[in-house]
């Protein structure tokens, strides 16, 4: 390892432009003749559109335009799409209504937008939107799961009867019935995932520009996966072909899931920019934000777990309604199929799993991908239905876990995924010995004598990142393939520049990616620029979600850099009058082995580019490169214990320590690692204590700011004890597997066992707040 | 329409602006100073956190013409040249920031707190005072670090001034 290679938690190369203030956000952006847009928005969760009177805001100062949805669909902007087909129980395909990115005829969420202003300043364009007279008739909204399937509902949608979007299921639910028949211990449990709100400190944007000359647009936008965008509003939403299209994806402020999606409000300015032949920007303010950045979670299950006399679990049932909310957003209908109900194994033998999903429509935000996606319900689920059957069998939990895990690798879980690698024991092993597990009886007792009530939770996840392989996901009703693609471009001064269809918005690319030369090449990261966000710049990308970046853009880079490697060889050979076999790269440069023969990494590019003294037949240049499509997903697993200690007279939690053992494989920059972890556990710790996104009965969202929707603050949080155990994942070069939504996928588990553990009631719901515990001690309805 | 004149990092300016503007606005939009951020529209997350006469002041809570006559600082002002305020050193150095939105704000705050603590900061003041700055990456576990760290090197700097 150099230093500034595998394994080195060198500083980050972006950050400098960050603590200066130099970053490039989009609402930094100014262009020539900028006009600002502003929504109009439905104050109504469902309520018909009957009319829209623009007249009198036209004629206020600075107004350039104002559009309605009428507008938009007259014009032919395609309606916004799912991209992953389900198919129900019954064979039938997803029932999906319509979704225009303005509402012409009717409003089912609030803050849906039904019309937009344009204007000179973002003042001129709020001022004229007070003036715009939009008549509305409500209707009766449906404000969550229970209410959308009770019989006689009132309907979203005309195609999806009773609100239900499918009705799917995975597994064998006879075997599974067979193990319950001859069970020793049947474990039940109910419980709700909340519904949260991403929240990314950057709010979304947009700048749209039209070159009517060229009849291309821009579009500098807040973006995860800038060249899917590109093909979405292409070939869906018939804004522009893609080659009369870029999208341009800067520094982006966090995304978290929400920023996956193409949202009305992109392809809006796309459509105004040329209709009103001016630049246009439009940037979210943080209420906006919380009405219409996809949400995530929100599932009810119920579970039950069979076991035999041993504890050896048999078999898992479980049944699952997700919300969706109003509409089907991009990626949703796959969140709580192929990435919930496919982890239901956990890190455990179990025979035997049938699990059941009703996706439902509401009249609420749509809910889509949020940081896990799917597997952080897979993992509160089982892992707080482990803790209720230790309870209840009246064992350990962490020897009922032990008794259960999945020791021989590659396993094949009843539920699609095989697991390749993976030492359990090894992370929970580390975990309780970091906490000093074995001294928790005493401390508890001493916080009894000091009138505390002190818990420990356990938690042992697992989860799936990088999905693939692509035929497998399309097999399975995806639209895209799920491939990375990189090009490595060795400039002929030696320096190096890496195009990375992956997008940073905070993991730290720059700096990883660039240790991935610097690891092969031997040359100083300083020498290594990545380039991406842009797709004028660079090939098509998948972009960043999933814990994907370093196993599968990572991945692509290193095949890349293998053509690389492989040509400059051969021609650092035939400089040196040696042969091919004996080149070796050391420190820059290219080796005779064996004797003093070298040439440094900059003349074999300058020969490579002057092609002045080449082999014979070889093309000029250097540059390669690689589109990698992996052959199975990585297999992050881990185990976080959480100890803290209950006010019984206030119900308020106070953390006492929180450690996490995560296996992320190799690790290539352990600082940047650990930082995932930390940012992951603390959402994970903030929907257990803190976060939830909640509706009244009319569909209005009553938490729609920072003011009334808790997020986690530094003093909310402990310092956490991180500590690492491994085994390399056999599925990639590198050995490296996703690290960035471990955190968020295992913390509210913990969380919770820890209190349910204090307090010696396990009925308690989150976000666990000492209203709720309080009530949970001493007695009362939550 | 009002004519605001301010000392920004140092310079004398004279801006005419709305009545309406806010402080960061006027930063933002007129200045180009876009290093100072929005992240909420209720003074709650700390991301438009800027010195005004050498206090930690969230520039979106504050009217341009409130600021008159004052002297501002934002996070391009704190660095001398090239060489940077110890709490952006620390920022660097202990992976304070991940996206650097909110990074802005989280550092002029920091360096408040660090000024007004002198050398007897501990993790829980810190967490206590950083209250007002939200962070979604962190986790805030190395932006504690940083501050502690920051906090440390600028009471060495003091010492030898």
């Amino acid at each position: 390892m150099g230093v500034e290679g595998i394994g080195a938690s060198v500083v980050r190369k972006e950050d400098r432009r960050f603590i200066t203030g130099k970053g490039r956000y989009v609402d930094d952006i100014k262009l020539v003749g900028l006009t600002h847009a502003h929504f109009i928005r439905s104050p109504h969760a469902h309520a018909r559109v009957k009319s829209i009177d623009s007249s009198a805001a036209m004629k206020m100062p600075g107004v350039v335009g104002v559009l309605t949805g009428q507008q938009i669909v007259d014009d032919k902007v395609g309606n916004l799409i799912c991209g992953w087909a389900i198919t129900s129980k019954d064979g039938s395909p997803m029932k999906m209504g319509a979704w225009p990115a303005m509402a012409p005829e009717t409003v089912r969420f609030v803050g849906q937008a039904v019309a937009v202003v344009i204007a000179e300043t973002k003042n001129q364009a709020r001022d004229a939107a007070e003036a715009v007279v939009v008549d509305y008739e409500e209707l009766q909204a449906v404000p969550d799961i229970r209410a959308a399937i009770k019989p006689g509902a009132p309907q979203l949608h005309p195609e999806a009867p009773g609100n239900v979007v499918y009705d799917w299921h995975i597994g064998d639910e006879a075997a599974v019935k067979g193990t319950f028949s001859r069970a020793a211990n049947v474990v039940t449990l109910d419980l709700t995932n909340n519904r949260l709100v991403p929240n990314a400190m950057e709010p979304r944007a947009a700048v749209a520009e039209y070159d009517a000359a060229e009849e291309h647009y821009t579009l500098h936008t807040t973006s995860q996966n800038p060249h899917v965008a590109r093909l979405v509003l292409s070939a869906f939403y018939n804004i522009a072909p893609e080659h009369k299209l870029r999208v341009v994806a800067p520094d982006v402020g966090g995304g978290f899931g929400s920023k996956i999606y193409i949202y009305p409000e992109e392809m809006v300015a796309l459509w105004a920019s040329k209709k009103v032949g001016r630049p246009i920007k439009w940037t979210s303010d943080r209420t906006e934000a919380f009405l219409t950045d996809h949400h995530g979670r929100d599932h009810i299950s119920k579970a039950e777990m069979a076991f035999d006399k041993d504890n050896k679990i048999l078999g898992l049932r479980v049944k699952t309604h997700a919300n969706f909310g109003a509409y089907m957003s991009l990626f949703s209908s796959a969140v709580p199929t192929y990435l919930y109900a496919t982890l239901l194994s956990g890190q455990y033998v179990i025979p035997a799993i049938y699990a059941e999903v009703m996706g439902v429509y509401t009249n609420t935000t749509p809910v889509d991908a949020y940081r896990g996606a799917g597997r952080p319900e897979a993992s509160y689920l089982l892992e707080r239905m482990i803790e209720t059957a230790a309870r209840q069998l009246k064992v350990d939990p962490t020897e009922l876990r032990r008794k259960n895990f999945i020791t021989a690798f590659p396993y094949q879980t009843p539920v699609i995924m095989a697991y390749d690698v993976g030492d359990f024991g090894a992370s929970l092993d580390a975990a309780m010995k970091a906490i000093d597990y074995a001294g928790f009886a005493g401390r508890k007792a001493k916080a009894k004598s000091e009138g505390k009530l002190r818990g420990i939770g356990v938690s042992c996840y697992i989860e799936a990142c990088g999905i693939a392989p692509s035929k497998a996901v399309g097999s399975l009703g995806a639209g895209v393939g799920l491939w990375e693609s990189a090009e490595v471009r060795v400039n002929p001064v030696g320096t190096i520049e890496i195009l990375t269809g992956s997008h940073s918005h905070g993991q730290g690319h720059e700096t990883t990616f660039a240790q991935l030369i610097s690891e092969r090449l031997g040359v100083p990261i300083s020498q290594v620029q990545i380039v991406h966000g842009d797709t004028d710049k660079v090939q098509f990308g998948m972009g960043t979600y999933g814990s994907r970046s370093l196993t599968v853009g990572g991945t692509a880079i290193i095949k890349a850099m293998e053509k690389v490697e492989a040509k400059a060889k051969k021609i650092a050979a035939h400089a040196l009058e040696a042969s091919e076999r004996d080149i070796v790269i050391e420190n820059g440069e290219f080796k005779v082995t064996g004797t003093d023969k070298s040439i440094a990494l900059p003349m074999v590019a300058l020969a490579a580019y002057t092609a002045h003294n080449l082999p014979d037949g070889m093309e000029p240049g250097l540059k390669e490169t690689a589109f990698y499509d992996p052959t199975n997903f990585t297999f992050p697993a881990g185990a976080y214990i959480c100890e803290l200690e209950v006010d019984p007279g206030t119900g308020k939690t106070s953390f006492v320590n929180f450690v996490a053992a995560d296996d992320f494989g190799r690790l290539i920059n352990p600082m940047i690692v650990e930082g995932q972890v930390h940012g992951g556990l603390a959402q994970g710790i903030g929907q257990a204590l803190l976060e939830g996104a909640v509706y009244d009965s009319n569909g209005q969202p009553v938490t729609a700011s920072f003011m009334d929707y808790a997020m986690p603050r530094a003093d909310d949080l402990p310092s956490f004890k991180l500590s690492h155990t491994t085994t390399l994942c056999p599925g990639n070069p590198l050995g490296v597997k996703g690290c960035g939504e471990a955190g968020a996928i295992g913390a509210s588990a913990a969380v919770i066992n820890a209190i349910t553990d204090a307090i010696g009631n396990n009925k308690l719901e989150m976000p666990a707040t000492p209203d709720r515990v309080w009530h949970a001690i001493h007695g009362k309805a939550q | 329409m009002s004519r605001v004149e301010l000392k920004i990092n140092g310079n004398a300016v004279s801006v005419d602006v709305e009545d309406r503007t806010l402080l960061v606005h006027l930063l933002r939009e007129n200045l180009n100073l876009t290093g100072t951020h929005v992240g909420c529209d209720t003074s709650q997350c700390g991301a438009c956190t800027v010195h005004i006469d050498g206090r930690a002041v969230k520039s979106c809570t504050v009217l341009a013409g409130q600021a008159a006559g004052s002297s501002v600082t934002s996070i391009e002002g704190i660095a001398k040249g090239d060489e940077l305020h110890p709490m952006q050193a620390a920022f660097r150095d202990n992976h304070g920031l991940q996206c650097g939105y909110c990074t802005p704000g989280m550092i002029m705050s920091a360096i408040d707190i660090a000024h007004r603590y002198g050398g007897k900061l501990d993790e829980e003041t810190v967490r206590h005072e950083l209250e007002g700055n939200i962070c979604r990456c962190t986790g805030y576990h190395n932006i504690v670090k940083s501050v502690l760290d920051a906090a440390g090197r600028m009471k060495v700097l003091q010492a030898a001034e």
